[in-house]
Formats: C-alpha cells, sequence, structure tokens
C-alpha cells in the first residue's frame, strides 16, 4: 500500500492504496465520488473526466499516486452554493444530455475547452474538441449547443461577480 | 398547451442530479460486505472443455468461492431463454439449444462464460481467475452468416445444419405472379453490418441475499426490471419471483442491449446466495464487446417488380439472419415479426413474399438493437426503391410519391394494417427544408472543387407502440406486451405515478409528469415518477420497441381517468350534489352551473379524511390503477434527407446536410422527441458510415475496444434539421406513435442512397469507411481497372 494526499473538490485527503489503484477508482471507490463514471478500459470515452490541477484528464488514465500533492475537481465540486456552474445549466437548458453517464465528463471537457479556447465557440471547434468524450444518446446535436451556450454563459459570470 | 403540460418544451426534471454527479447507476451501489464476481471467458470460439481445475485459484489471496457450470447444474439452476417461439415453414419449432448460464461442456463464442470468481476485491478476483487452468480441445469454428448452413462446423446438436429456423412471410404465389408480368425487375445484395449496441454505462449486477427473510435483491442495468424477475425466477430458477426485487435504478443508456437476461446477473443473484456475501459485478468494455448481445447482421438478396408505370406491384426477399451461438431473450422475433412485416415500407405493394433462414455461428448472441428488424427491412426497402427509381430513369422524390400508399387504414400483405399517415406531407416538408430544388447548383459547385455531392432519400416506417398482446401471443411471443400505472395521490394532492415502463435517458420523469399535470391541473412538481424497482410497481414490461409513451402513458392516462372519476364521487358528497352534476375543469370539482368548486387537493384530502361520506358509500382514498393493452401497433413514418460531400481523393465522406420529417403523432415534449431523432439519426450514421463488429476466420472479436470499433464522435456528425408533421394515432388515448427508433430506421439508407447517388455506383457495403468509398470512386471511374 502507498500513501497519497491531495485535495479533492477542496478538501485534502489521505488514504492508503494499491499502488494500481486509478485515479477514477480512488474517487470512486474511496471518495465515493460516483459522479466520475467509467465507460471503457482504453481512455476513448472520456465519461472519467475530471480536473486535476486546473486541466482535464481522463481520471482511468492515470493513478491515483500520480495525483499525490494535486487538486482534484470533479462534477461533484464545480456548482457553488448551490448554485450550479454555468455549463451545468446550459447542459440543462439545452437537453444536452438524455440517459446523463457521459454527461460529468462531458461537462468537466467542455469547461476546459473553455478555459483552453475561449468563450466564443464555433460550432466546428467544439466537435474537434469533443473528441475525447463520446456519447451514444444525443448524436450531439444538444451538446454541441449547451457547450455553446456554457461558453457564453462563463464569460458573463466572471463580470456578474465582479459587479457584485 | 400549459407551461408544463402536453406539447410545451418542459426541461427535464431528472437532469439536476444528473448534471451534478447525483445520478445512482447500477456501480454507484455497495452493499456491505459486497464481494466482486469476475468471469473468466471463453478464449477460443469454439471447443470442448475437457475440465476445469479450479484448485490454484482457490487459494489465491482474497478468494471467496470460484463457480462453475457443474456447481449451477447442482442447484438446479437453469439455462437462458428466448422467450419467443417461431416455427419454420414446414411447421416445426425453432432449434434451441441449450444456453446455460455457465458453460457446460462446450464453449461457442469468445467471452462465453466459463467460471465464476468471486473475491474481496476485483483485482484480486481478477488475479485469481488467472490461476484456472481449463483443458479445451479447441474446434474449428463458423462465423459467416451466409455460410453457417453449409458449414460442417455445428455449433449444437440440435440443429444439424446450423439452421435454427427457415420462415416465412407474405403471399408467395402472388409474388411470383406479379414477378412474371413486371415490366421492370431490380434486383440487390446487401449486407447489414453487425453492431455493438454500446450504451456509455456498461451492464451491471449487484445480487444480495438476506437470510432472514429468504429474500433475494438484485440491482441491475435493465429496461424492463419486472421481465427480468419472471425469467429469473420462472425460467432460470435463481430465486421464487414474490421473494426477488429487482431494481433498476437510473441507467446509463440502452438501445436494447439492456433488454435481455444474461448470465451474470443470473450469476449474481444465484452465488450471493451460496457465498453469503453480496456479490458485485461490472462489465468493463471488452467485455461489452464479447458478450452483449449485438445487433443486425443479415445478408440478403431482394428484388422489387415495377410495372409499365412506374408502380411497384412486387417484392421478394430472402435474409440470412445470423442469430450468434445462443438465442437471446428475444433473438427469434427480430429478424422475423419485426422485420419482414415492415417490407411494405411507406408503399402500395399487392405482393410481398419474405424468406428468412436464421443460423447459429460461433459469435456472440444477436438480438433486439434500436430499431430491432425495422432499420433492416427499411434499409432492404428503401436501397431497393431508390436503386429502381435510378434504373428507372426517375427521380427518386417523385417515384415514392407516386407508390405511397394514401388510403387508410391500409392492409399490407405482410400482416400490418397502417392506421393512418400522410406521407407526401412529410415527403414535401422534408424536399422543402432540404431545399431540394438547387441540389444541382450545389453538386455542381461541389464539382467545381473536385469534389462528389450526393443526395439520398429515406421514406422509413416503422411498427412500435409495442403492442397488442393477442396478436403478438398468435406470433409465437411468450408474453403480453399491455403497460400497467398506478396514480397515488397523496391527502395533500401531490401524485406519485408507479410506472411499468423505464427510463434509461428517455425522461419519463419529466414526460409522464407533463401528462399528469396536463390532466389533473396540478403543477409538475407536485407528480413525481417511480419506476425500476419490483417492489414499488407491482408489474410491468419496460421500455423498448417507442412503447413508453403509446402504451406505457396511455396506461397513465387511463388510471387518471380513474382517479378522476372516484374524485367526482368524493366532490359529490362534499358539494352535497349529484355525482352526474361534478364537473372536472382546469383542477377543479365543480357543480354544473355553479360556482360551488373544490381544487383538487381538498378533493385529495377530502378522500382520505373520509367524514363527509360513510365507508359504506364509498371508499376511503384516491388510489387507482390500470393495465393499458394496445389494440394495434403505431405507425410513425417520415422521410430523411440526407446531402453528402466525398473527396474521391481520399474517400473521406463528409455529411454536409441532415434533415428528417417525422410523424410522430401527439408529441408530448418536442425537445425531448427532437432529442430522440438525434440521437436516432447518429446510431444509424454510425451504421452507415463508421462502425461494423468484425470477427476473424477463427472466431476472434477483432473490433473488441474503442479504439478498434469505430463510434460516431461529434465531429463525425452535422447539426440536424427535424421537423415534424402530425396525424393522431387513433389506437391509443394519447393520439401517440412513439419517436426512439426513428433515426435509426432511416438513417442508415439516406446515407447508402447519398453515396451511391454521389459516385454513381451502386455497390457500397457498410460501414462505408474512406478505403471502401475510395475503392467504389475508382470503380465508377474506370470499371476495368479497379477489378
Amino acid at each position: 500500500m502507498t500513501t497519497v494526499s491531495l485535495t479533492v473538490n477542496g478538501q485534502s485527503v489521505t488514504a492508503d492504496v494499491d499502488p494500481r489503484t486509478l485515479l477514477v477508482q480512488f474517487l470512486r471507490e474511496n471518495l465515493r465520488l460516483t459522479g466520475t463514471h467509467v465507460g471503457c478500459d482504453t481512455s476513448q470515452c472520456g465519461a472519467c473526466v475530471v480536473h486535476l490541477n486546473g486541466q482535464a484528464v481522463k481520471a482511468c488514465t492515470i493513478l491515483a499516486v500520480q495525483a499525490d500533492a494535486s487538486v482534484v475537481t470533479t462534477i461533484e465540486g464545480i456548482a457553488e452554493g448551490g448554485e450550479l456552474h454555468p455549463m451545468q445549466s446550459a447542459f440543462r437548458e439545452h437537453h444536452g444530455l438524455q440517459c446523463g453517464y457521459c454527461t460529468p465528463g462531458m461537462i468537466m471537457s467542455a469547461i476546459d475547452i473553455v478555459n483552453r479556447k475561449g468563450s466564443d465557440l464555433d460550432e466546428q471547434t467544439i466537435r474537434a474538441e469533443l473528441e475525447g468524450n463520446l456519447c451514444r444518446c444525443t448524436g450531439y446535436h444538444n451538446i454541441v449547443k449547451a457547450v455553446a451556450a456554457g461558453a457564453r454563459a462563463m464569460a458573463r459570470a466572471p463580470l456578474q461577480q465582479a459587479a457584485e | 398547451m400549459t407551461a408544463t403540460g402536453i406539447g410545451a418544451p418542459v426541461r427535464r426534471k431528472e437532469d439536476q442530479r444528473f448534471v451534478t454527479g447525483q445520478g445512482r447507476y447500477v456501480d454507484d451501489f455497495n452493499r456491505p460486505g459486497q464481494a466482486f464476481a469476475y468471469f473468466l471467458r471463453s478464449p477460443h470460439a469454439h471447443a470442448a472443455i475437457r475440465s476445469i481445475d479450479t484448485g490454484p485459484a482457490t487459494i489465491m489471496p482474497g478468494v471467496v468461492a470460484v463457480l462453475t457450470g457443474d456447481n449451477l447444474a447442482a442447484d438446479g439452476i437453469g439455462g437462458l431463454i428466448c422467450g419467443w417461439m417461431i416455427h419454420s415453414k414446414d411447421g416445426s419449432p425453432m432449434k434451441a439449444g441449450p444456453h446455460p448460464a455457465l458453460a457446460q461442456g462446450k464453449v461457442r463464442y469468445v467471452g462465453d462464460h466459463v467460471a465464476v470468481v468471486i473475491a474481496e476485491t476485483l483485482a484480486q478476483a481478477k488475479d485469481a481467475a488467472e490461476a484456472i487452468v481449463v483443458d479445451y480441445e479447441v474446434l474449428p469454428a463458423i462465423v459467416d452468416t451466409a455460410e453457417a448452413a453449409k458449414a460442417s462446423v455445428q455449433v449444437h446438436d440440435v440443429a444439424p445444419d446450423n439452421t435454427v429456423f427457415n420462415w416465412h412471410l407474405g403471399n408467395r404465389e402472388e409474388t411470383e405472379a406479379a414477378f412474371a408480368r413486371a415490366r421492370h425487375v431490380t434486383r440487390i445484395d446487401l449486407v447489414n453490418n453487425r453492431l455493438v449496441p454500446n450504451p456509455i454505462e456498461p451492464r451491471a449486477a449487484l445480487g444480495e441475499y438476506d437470510p432472514g427473510t429468504d429474500t433475494y435483491t438484485l440491482y441491475t442495468t435493465s429496461q424492463n426490471p419486472h421481465v427480468a424477475r419472471l425469467v429469473l425466477s420462472a425460467f432460470i430458477g435463481v430465486a421464487p419471483e414474490h421473494k426477488l426485487r429487482v431494481i433498476a435504478p437510473d441507467v446509463g443508456g440502452g438501445f436494447g442491449s439492456k433488454i435481455f437476461i444474461y448470465a451474470e446477473e443470473t450469476v449474481c443473484v444465484w452465488a450471493a446466495k451460496k457465498v453469503r456475501r453480496p456479490v458485485k459485478w461490472t462489465s468493463d468494455r471488452s467485455e461489452a464487446f464479447l458478450a452483449d448481445a449485438h445487433g443486425r447482421d443479415h445478408v440478403t438478396h431482394a428484388e422489387m417488380a415495377t410495372d409499365e408505370n412506374g408502380r411497384i406491384i412486387g417484392l421478394r426477399v430472402h435474409t440470412t439472419a445470423n442469430l450468434g451461438a445462443y438465442l437471446s431473450t428475444f433473438a427469434s422475433s427480430v429478424p422475423t415479426y419485426l422485420y419482414a412485416p415492415l417490407l411494405s415500407g411507406q408503399y402500395d405493394i399487392p405482393a410481398i413474399y419474405c424468406e428468412v433462414d436464421a443460423v447459429y455461428t460461433n459469435t456472440a448472441p444477436v438480438d433486439a438493437y434500436r430499431g430491432a428488424g425495422r432499420p433492416e427491412a427499411t434499409f432492404v426497402v428503401e436501397r431497393l426503391v431508390e436503386k429502381t427509381a435510378r434504373e428507372l430513369g426517375q427521380d427518386p422524390a417523385e417515384f415514392r410519391r407516386r407508390n405511397y400508399i394514401t388510403q387508410f387504414p391500409h392492409q399490407t400483405p405482410v400482416i400490418m394494417t397502417y392506421d393512418t399517415g400522410d406521407y407526401a406531407a412529410s415527403l414535401d416538408k422534408a424536399l422543402d427544408l432540404a431545399d431540394y430544388r438547387n441540389f444541382q447548383q450545389r453538386k455542381q459547385e461541389s464539382a467545381r472543387r473536385g469534389k462528389l455531392r450526393g443526395i439520398g432519400f429515406s421514406s422509413y416506417i416503422e411498427a412500435c407502440g409495442i403492442a397488442p398482446s393477442q396478436a403478438v401471443g398468435s406470433l409465437g411471443a411468450g408474453v403480453g406486451l399491455w403497460e400497467s400505472a398506478e396514480v397515488r395521490v397523496n391527502p395533500t394532492g401531490s401524485v406519485e405515478v408507479l410506472t411499468g415502463s423505464h427510463s434509461h435517458g428517455q425522461g419519463h420523469e419529466t414526460t409522464f409528469a407533463q401528462l399528469v399535470s396536463d390532466r389533473l391541473g396540478i403543477p409538475i412538481d407536485q407528480v413525481s415518477i417511480v419506476h425500476g424497482d419490483t417492489d414499488k410497481v407491482q408489474f410491468g414490461m419496460g421500455t423498448y420497441g417507442s412503447r413508453s409513451g403509446a402504451v406505457g402513458m396511455s396506461a397513465i392516462a387511463k388510471a387518471l381517468d380513474k382517479v378522476i372519476a372516484k374524485g367526482k364521487k368524493v366532490a359529490a358528497h362534499v358539494l352535497e350534489a349529484s355525482e352526474g352534476d361534478i364537473e372536472f375543469k382546469d383542477g377543479k370539482f365543480g357543480v354544473a352551473g355553479t360556482d360551488k368548486a373544490l381544487g383538487f387537493g381538498e378533493v385529495a384530502l377530502q378522500a382520505y379524511i373520509a367524514h363527509k361520506f360513510s365507508g359504506q358509500d364509498l371508499e376511503p382514498g384516491l388510489k387507482e390503477g390500470a393495465f393499458y393493452d394496445p389494440t394495434n401497433f403505431t405507425f410513425p413514418a417520415g422521410v430523411h434527407i440526407c446531402e453528402v460531400e466525398i473527396d474521391p481523393d481520399t474517400g473521406v465522406t463528409r455529411i454536409d446536410r441532415w434533415t428528417a420529417v417525422d410523424d410522430f403523432g401527439v408529441i408530448i415534449n418536442p425537445m425531448i422527441v427532437e432529442g430522440q431523432v438525434h440521437g436516432g439519426i447518429a446510431q444509424g450514421v454510425g451504421q452507415a458510415l463508421l462502425e461494423g463488429a468484425v470477427y476473424d476466420q477463427g472466431g476472434q472479436l477483432v473490433t473488441a475496444s474503442f479504439n478498434d470499433y469505430c463510434m460516431p464522435r461529434a465531429i463525425d456528425l452535422p447539426s440536424f434539421q427535424v421537423g415534424m408533421t402530425v396525424t393522431p394515432c387513433p389506437s391509443n388515448p394519447l393520439g401517440i406513435k412513439g419517436c426512439g427508433e426513428a433515426g435509426a430506421i432511416a438513417a442508415p439508407p439516406a446515407v447508402i442512397n447519398a453515396i451511391t447517388d454521389a459516385l454513381g455506383h451502386e455497390d457500397i457495403a457498410m460501414p462505408a469507411t474512406p478505403q471502401a468509398v475510395w475503392r467504389a470512386a475508382q470503380k465508377a471511374r474506370m470499371p476495368m481497372a479497379a477489378e
């Protein structure tokens, strides 16, 4: 067993883990943060995307021990003070989900796209950037709309915060 | 229409938990003392098992038990079943080979279940599985659909020529006569490629046994938990029906693959009692590829006869359907009664004859996948119609229009009675939205850039709202296909609806609440939808075949009518009026012609406190149930138009435009319906351009991961233009037809018709990969050179 210490959704966590434990297993099984999903075993589907030190990663591609001393944010950690994150609201408003299984990974990837590419995203950029996330329900049509709308809302949110 | 009633694009109630990571799927459940199951699967497509030595595995760290087919047999656990009896042309019953949950003497496909290890952790279970020693006598395998009946390899003893049945439907003599007098006959050979359903949530099962009460609980990724309970108890015999609770919580997509009752959930329930521990299994994606039931896999030759006026006068079809190594739960119904009855399409075809030979092979079982038989039928009809129009030199849209059925009801030669529709209306709207009149200009513009542009039509029909119980019983179904609902009104006026339908992405918590809100005049926040738990919902047939709206919601509507009728009785007592004078309108029970009225909540309270009537006059309480059995299938239909642009140098096909105009009857929530259309099209485009399950000749699945099996990604698809026309369904109280499978049915022929139009070459197989399209483009350019 190996000891890991990291910050998950703002909380400090220390645990002893089998060295082969994946970050996604650590989140789901040790911390019971079951919003991060597993949809494949080849790092293709993106259902397990979380943010590691502010960047999107597939939590099935790294070991928990590699996340030692890191800051991890999961889908459970992005709504603040009971208010949905603008990207979460956009997915609901634009019907960007059906079964909900790929949704946490989609939302975490979408926020990362905005962080990297800005808030004014055209359709082709969004489609290309979603390369690492599979959805079998929506045909992506409404996910693309949701990401575009969520990106615009994320740009507005800091302005609102500044005004308050 | 109110803001939350029928027809309103209400945002989904269930989304709050899904967007915050609070959904609860089977793998999110953990029970105290839980152990983990890992299945040792056959690495061979076909082998006799000489012996299994579990000894080395049992002493591995953390191992609780290692169980094999011998243990199952010793406990009297039965095999998995196929619930639909098909008889061959000669009257003989289909040949169903044994299907044990853990292999007994033989394995028949790569991924077949050999043994299960139960251990403290999943990692320990996997480690121990590697220590099981299996002595296999490897046998030759047969995987090819068209060759199976001729092969020397025999998958099951009961089927000497690997033939499950030779079945037929239609009027043979009249069809032969039609072809004899035809002016023109169009012929086509088609392969409907094998697909892997791949819901993003893999299957999972968590079995638990309580020795105190001698009861079992199974959490499972099911589209129909009551059917699972029935099969597990009555046929497989792992637990008595009244002592088995099956819970299907949030389920991450199904597309048919979670209808069936598989080996893994059988073993988890059985083993939970055996080891006196909760036993959990979660499929990984590789296992899903190997052992989830696959879809499609047809090889077809079909011919269409037309007369001198360009009217279709006959259709004959021969299909070989690969059912895999075992008959899955509804496998036999898919290439028969869910297939051939749709071969009339939207067309008035007086003579149709279809023969289907179903075969065993050493491949994963094949069963219903989104559309189930209807996409296969539509692919045959719409490829043939397109090819016929081209051979006759006619516009494909106008050729279709000339042959459309226009009078309803319409009896086809293949069982179905179409109740209503307006196919030309959908075609006109689709042509308009697709800007068909300017297609040639766009084609020329593409040509200037060295690209090939093509347009493809698909006038699909499907039969859904499955199904009238008596009718399907006469065709071999082992079950009735009605649906149940119970409406429980609480004393505070809030409402719980218990439904036998199951939502795994369809949004029932919202749409069903819209119906209740519409009928009772209460806010949708006052309505809870309860599903997916056999201890709560008395019985139900589940969700597949676009039946939740047409059948499931009709049951709810029926129960709501009873609630309103009972409410009138209560109101009559309270308002001291005669029951006949009570009207229910806008959420109020009022006395006709007066201003005396009670709100719905007041009547609910009065029903429970029962102060205003005696128990002899009226039973207290407000709770009603209903079973709704449909009187006909429903017939959604529409026109999809696909426009592609092909780069002849690379063979890459880009979908430039997609237009869908569908007639789903009355629509409860257009936002959700459009979402279903989008998702269906994506799966159909996946089949046409990207997806294909491939076994090598030895029976190894070479497309067994998302690295090897090409799932549609966002970049592969365009945005879709979706329109609607509406002819209400006359056979159910809500006028609903259903929308879940339309896109997956319509899309493949639309894509292939567009590609063949662009290339000027008819011979292209699905998936039309860049390589396949490039080769076809070369053939079209230089017919001799590419041979």
